[in-house]
This record gives C-alpha cells, sequence and structure tokens, in this order.
C-alpha cells in the first residue's frame, strides 16, 4: 500500500528526514517512536502534502502512484488521512458542514455520487454510535472551543466518516487523559480493517496498549534505525532511548535524548 | 464672476438647480430657513476633500464633476418594480418602499400595530411638523458634514416612526430603499426613529437595486432609543453597480436601553456610512456587527463612532471587510469614553481580508478615554487567510478553491452570527456567499 524509499525532506532550509523508509502493507498498524526532534511529526507532515516541507530525495508509492505528485485534497481522495496532532480551530465553519464537504469532495474527485443531506446524516448518525461522540459537536464550529480531548476525538470522528485507507496519527495521544485516551484507541480500534493501514506515532508506549501495532519502529535522526513487534515499544518504554546508540554509533546520542529533552 | 462661484464644481452647481427647481411648498417656515441655511452652506464649501480627515481615504474629486439632478417624482411612481425582489424571511412587519426617493404606496403595506406609528415623513410633515422641528431644523456647518447638509436641503421624504412607551413589536419594520431607475438623478431620504421608554423595535434598512442607472442617493438617520428600550437595527446595502450612496445615523441611547446594529455593506460604486452612537444614559449597551464583501473598483467607506457618555455603558463591535478585484474599504472605528463615564466597557475589532494584490483596504482604530476605570480592547488587521485552517481543509479532501470560498465566508458569517432568526441569518449568509468571488477547483 505504501512504500517510502530512502526519504529526505527538509523545514525551513533544514534537513529533518534522512534517507527514512518504510513500507506499509493493507491492514498493518506501524507505529512510529521517537525521541523528540526525530521527524515523527515531519513524516505525517510530508505524507499530507502540507506545504513547506521540502522532499530532496527519496519516492513515496502510495497504491502505485507517486504521492508525492498530489496535491493535499488529492491525497485526501486517494484515502490518506492524518489526524493532526494540534487540529485548527475553524471558527464560522459548522463542524457538520464541513465534514459533508469534505466527504463530497472526495466522493466527487473519485467520480463517486455526492450524498444528499439525508444520506449523510444518516451516515454521520451510525458513525456517532460507534465513535461514543456527542451530538452537539456536530452542531458547533470545526474545533471551535473544543477541549484538548473533544478535538482529538473529532479527528477521529472525521477519519470515521471519511473512511480512509491510510490513516496517520499523529501524536493523537499527546494531552488525552486515560479516559480519552481509551475513547480515542477504541475508535482506531472499530475502524481497523483487512484493508485499512494505519501509521500511530507516538511518543509513548501507553497507547499500545490500547491500540495493538503490528510493527513497531524507532525513528531517530529523520530515519527508521530499529524495527520490531510490540515488545520494542516495551523496551523503549523501560530502557528510553540511549541504548540505540550503541548499536547504532552514527547517530548522535543528543539526537536520541531527544533535541528538546 | 465671483470667486466663490468660479470654484463651483458642477456637483454643487446642479444641486443650485435642483434647490431652485423645488415647486415652493407650504413648508414651515423653520423647515424653509434650514433648507436655505444648508444650501448655503454646501454651496459655499462644497464637498469635502481628503485633506479633511473624515474624508481621508474616500477621494470625491470624480463625484464633483457629475451633474446630479432632481428626480423625476412622475416617472418613479410609474417605475415599474418587482416588490419580490426585496423580501426577507422573517421581515414580515410594515413595508415602507422608496423608489429613486419617491414614496410608493402602492409597493408599501401598511399594517396597524399597536403602539407603533409609522409613516412617510412627507406626511408627518403635513400632520404634525413641530414633532419633527429638533430634527429637521438642524444646521450642519462643517464642510465633513457636505452631504448632510445636502440632505437636509433637498430632502423632501422619508420615514418616520414612534414606538410608544413599553410596546414590545415582535414583527421587524421593514424601509426599503430602491435606486437606479434614473440616470444622474439624486435622492434624499431622512429617518427619525423615537423608540419610547421600555419599548422594543427591530427594524430593516435595506438598499436594493432596481436599475443599472448611476445615481446619488443620500439617506440620514436620527434614533433616539429612550430609557430601557430595545432597538434591532439591520442595514442590507445591496445597492446598484453605479449607485453613490452617502449615509449617516446618529442614534442616542438613554439609561438601560440598548441597541443592536447589524451592516452587511454589498452593493454601491461609491458608498459611505457614518454611524455614530451616543451611549448617553447610564448602563447603555450597544452591539455593532457589519462587514463588507467588496470587488470590481467599488469603494466602501464605514465611519463607526461611539460616545461612552453615561456611567457603566458597554459597547461591543464587531466588524469584518473582504476586499477583492480593485476595490476599496475604509473603516475607521473611534471610541470615546467621555469624562465621568465611569465602569465604561468598550470592545472593538475590526478584521480585513485583502483576495487581490489590487485591492485595498485602511482601517483606523481611535480610542479616547477620558473617564477613569474603564475597559477598553481595540483591535484592527488586514491580512490573508490562515493558512494552517486552508491545509486542514484540504486535509480533508477539499478543494483549495473551494477551501478559500468556506473560509472567506466563515470570515464574514461572524458579523450575523448573533442574528436570532436563523431563516433570515441563512438569507443573509447567502447574500454575502453570492458576493464572494467564487473561485473554481481545477
Amino acid at each position: 500500500m505504501l512504500k517510502i524509499d530512502n526519504l529526505h525532506a527538509r523545514v525551513e532550509g533544514r534537513e529533518i528526514l534522512k534517507g527514512l523508509s518504510l513500507t506499509v502493507n493493507a491492514g498493518e498498524v506501524h507505529a512510529i517512536m521517537g525521541p523528540n526532534g526525530a521527524g515523527k511529526s515531519t513524516l505525517g507532515n510530508v505524507l499530507s502534502g502540507r506545504e513547506g516541507y521540502e522532499v530532496t530525495a527519496g519516492s513515496v508509492i502510495y497504491n502505485g502512484t507517486n504521492l508525492l505528485d498530489l496535491e493535499p485534497e488529492e491525497r485526501a481522495a486517494a484515502g490518506v488521512f492524518l489526524a493532526f496532532q494540534y487540529p485548527v480551530e475553524i471558527p464560522g465553519v459548522n463542524n457538520t458542514y464541513f465534514l459533508r464537504a469534505a466527504l463530497n469532495a472526495q466522493r466527487k474527485r473519485r467520480g463517486e455520487e455526492e450524498l444528499d443531506s439525508m444520506r449523510f446524516l444518516k451516515l454521520v448518525r451510525e458513525k456517532l454510535k460507534v465513535m461514543q461522540i456527542s451530538d452537539e459537536l456536530l452542531h458547533r464550529a470545526v474545533n471551535e472551543g473544543f477541549s484538548g480531548g473533544e478535538k482529538k476525538r473529532n479527528e477521529i470522528f472525521q477519519m470515521a466518516v471519511l473512511e480512509p485507507k491510510l490513516a496517520i496519527l499523529d501524536e493523537t495521544d499527546s494531552g488525552l487523559d486515560i479516559d480519552a485516551l481509551k475513547q480515542v484507541a477504541g475508535g482506531v480500534n472499530a475502524l481497523r480493517s483487512p484493508d485499512r493501514s494505519f501509521i500511530v506515532v507516538t511518543h509513548y508506549q501507553r497507547l499500545l496498549d490500547y491500540i495493538e501495532p503490528d510493527f513497531v519502529h524507532v525513528l531517530a535522526g529523520g530515519r527508521i534505525v530499529e524495527s520490531g513487534d510490540k515488545s520494542l515499544a516495551v523496551k523503549l518504554e523501560e530502557q528510553g532511548y540511549a541504548w540505540l546508540a550503541d548499536i547504532h554509533p552514527d547517530i548522535a546520542r543528543a539526537e536520541l535524548a531527544g533535541a528538546k529533552a | 464672476m465671483s470667486e466663490a462661484t468660479a470654484l463651483r464644481t458642477p456637483l454643487v452647481e446642479s444641486q443650485i438647480q435642483a434647490a431652485a427647481a423645488r415647486p415652493p411648498g407650504d413648508e414651515p417656515a423653520w423647515l424653509a430657513q434650514a433648507r436655505s441655511e444648508n444650501l448655503a452652506a454646501f454651496t459655499a464649501g462644497g464637498l469635502p476633500d481628503t485633506r479633511i480627515e473624515a474624508w481621508k481615504y474616500t477621494a470625491l474629486r470624480a463625484l464633483g464633476q457629475r451633474r446630479i439632478g432632481p428626480v423625476d417624482v412622475d416617472a418613479a411612481l410609474r417605475a415599474t418594480v418587482d416588490s419580490t425582489g426585496f423580501v426577507l424571511p422573517g421581515v414580515d412587519g410594515p413595508r415602507l418602499v422608496f423608489v429613486d426617493g419617491v414614496f410608493r404606496a402602492d409597493l408599501s403595506t401598511a399594517q396597524d400595530v399597536a403602539g407603533l406609528q409609522v409613516m412617510p415623513l412627507s406626511r408627518a410633515l403635513r400632520e404634525q411638523p413641530e414633532s419633527l422641528r429638533f430634527a429637521l431644523s438642524r444646521h450642519y456647518r462643517e464642510r465633513a458634514d457636505a452631504f448632510a447638509q445636502l440632505n437636509a436641503a433637498l430632502g423632501f421624504d422619508g420615514v418616520v416612526v414612534r414606538v410608544a412607551p413599553g410596546a414590545k413589536l415582535s414583527s421587524p419594520l421593514h424601509m426599503v430603499f430602491a435606486g437606479g431607475t434614473q440616470a444622474e438623478a439624486g435622492s434624499h431620504l431622512r429617518v427619525v426613529v423615537d423608540v419610547g421608554a421600555e419599548a422594543a423595535v427591530d427594524v430593516v434598512e435595506h438598499h436594493v437595486a432596481v436599475g443599472e442607472a448611476s445615481h446619488l442617493a443620500t439617506l440620514v438617520t436620527d434614533i433616539a432609543v429612550h430609557d430601557d428600550a430595545r432597538l434591532g437595527w439591520l442595514i442590507v446595502q445591496d445597492a446598484g453597480v453605479a449607485a453613490t450612496l452617502v449615509r449617516r445615523t446618529r442614534a442616542q441611547l438613554g439609561a438601560r436601553a440598548s441597541a443592536t446594529v447589524h451592516a452587511l455593506e454589498l452593493g454601491g460604486a461609491l458608498v459611505r456610512h457614518d454611524l455614530a452612537c451616543d451611549l448617553a444614559g447610564q448602563g447603555a449597551h450597544l452591539e455593532t456587527r457589519g462587514v463588507f464583501v467588496i470587488g470590481r473598483r467599488q469603494h466602501v467607506d464605514t465611519q463607526l463612532s461611539i460616545r461612552h457618555g453615561g456611567r457603566d455603558t458597554t459597547s461591543d463591535a464587531l466588524w469584518r471587510g473582504v476586499a477583492d478585484g480593485r476595490a476599496r474599504g475604509v473603516f475607521r472605528g473611534a471610541i470615546v469614553v467621555a469624562e465621568g463615564a465611569d465602569g465604561s466597557d468598550a470592545a472593538l475589532s475590526n478584521k480585513n481580508l485583502l483576495l487581490s494584490a489590487d485591492a485595498e483596504i485602511d482601517t483606523k482604530p481611535e480610542l479616547e478615554i477620558y473617564a477613569d476605570e474603564v475597559k477598553a480592547a481595540h483591535g484592527a488587521t488586514i491580512g490573508q487567510l490562515d493558512e494552517r485552517a486552508l491545509f486542514y481543509l484540504r486535509s480533508r479532501g477539499i478543494g483549495l478553491a473551494q477551501a478559500r470560498s468556506l473560509l472567506t465566508l466563515a470570515f464574514c458569517r461572524v458579523a450575523l452570527a448573533d442574528i436570532s432568526d436563523e431563516r433570515l441569518r441563512e438569507h443573509l449568509g447567502e447574500l454575502l456567499d453570492k458576493r464572494l468571488p467564487r473561485m473554481a477547483d481545477a
């Protein structure tokens, strides 16, 4: 489904990704962990097409097409979804209206029939039940005045309605208390399916207690330096990242400790 | 030829002729005197130039070169007008319609509403002239007031609204000013509103185009909101593409009175609105919400001035502007907290969006405080759409052009958010939406 090969990317002239390679097959859940400043958020932003991220080398092939050639909205229509670490507040745009506009724009681009408001509302009601999100959230402006937990739940709710093929969760667990974390994880788990893949970017192993990954990768110094199963996450939680420096002397100890830490 | 005559612009000359052409009516002597004094002041001063602070961003040179004649009353009475064009949902009270400044009884709907007296000013002048003496005998002396002078000199009709003390009216009153059927004609209307103590009323001031002819229209409105009364005032300005529309609205609020003003500025070629509110009574409250959406070469200038005169008065102003094409928007928001108006609270926010490199917006917040223990917040910005919000929408599949439209509309609709009638709010939102430039997705 997704093949990232030797990806190099810069932000504001600084190289953040330095040869990242990753292959994600349909139905797989990949967790990406790593110290601060390793490039975790950059990966999500590059994959979803945010401006200001310059790819200098490497390739991203998604279902046979070069993902990097597509505009953000084209990537969305092709099934790529980014759950934002910091969802944006948009005053004056109603949540339901926004979601219907998004879904119909995607459907139109894919040559599918657009949903009228009746069919859309029916879809939304179904998803609300699954996501345990209050109806009231729908009538508010997008993310405006939402609590941290509500914003993250809203991201997952959008994902449920848009039904992407590849979902990238960018530190969706940050700032959540344990109950909100469980709700978010429950929403993600409800969406797991053989033809949907997830890249779960997280700083903490805690989320992976609730979203069980098939693979765990360590992103450090702009590339994947270690891959394993979920036991790798447990080891990281217990031992931190410093031990990786012994295996990868080319990565500075400071980077593994976390650039900002 | 005297020096003063040599300086007269074609506009001034044509207005002197228009005044002379008016048949002498049986008006009260004070009114005739007010007309001649204001005409003399206008003739002497002419139109203000951009060296006068209040007109700094609005040049009137081109207008000064035009010859504006009097309206042909018979033609205005005969003009075919489709009244379905100015129906607003939820605005179902009495309606008064003027076509190029001429009252059209046939298009208006009278209603017998307890506690409400509403009539054309021409009729009020015949039946009860003394009650209008204060409002209509004003002598404007400043050059900045040229259009008010013109209006006082040449205006012969308008609307008088009186709401009896304690009367709570549920249906909004609808004043329709339709223009554009006569080329280079000048229409000048007066509106006088008196809301009695503890009364409540909603009024819609609606400017519409019924023709594309270029013309000059002035409107001078005086509003008194007495103690504990409430006034809702909605301005929908959708004048024709060639209209020059200059308005001046003055409102005075008594103790604990409250007024809410909403203004949508959409139409017109050269448009100006001076909105001055005086919170004279203790505890008076004013909310103003406005938005302009302009394009082409439109020029829309709003001058808001709020004076906190009484103690514990509050005002909240939220204004938005969007300019595309080669349009120019001007907003001045001036708040004065007078000496002794302690405990006042004033907030003003003005945000603007430029959609094209050739558009221009000038915003000028002013704050003068002469009292103690006052809260005042003041902010004005001019910018482009939020890149983060744009990316967020695009990442969900919404194309760039649609994302821009959506955010621009949302930016404007903030000014309508507290219009309680949902159908009206939606309708006005659609009017805004239609004015926003269409950006097609590739």
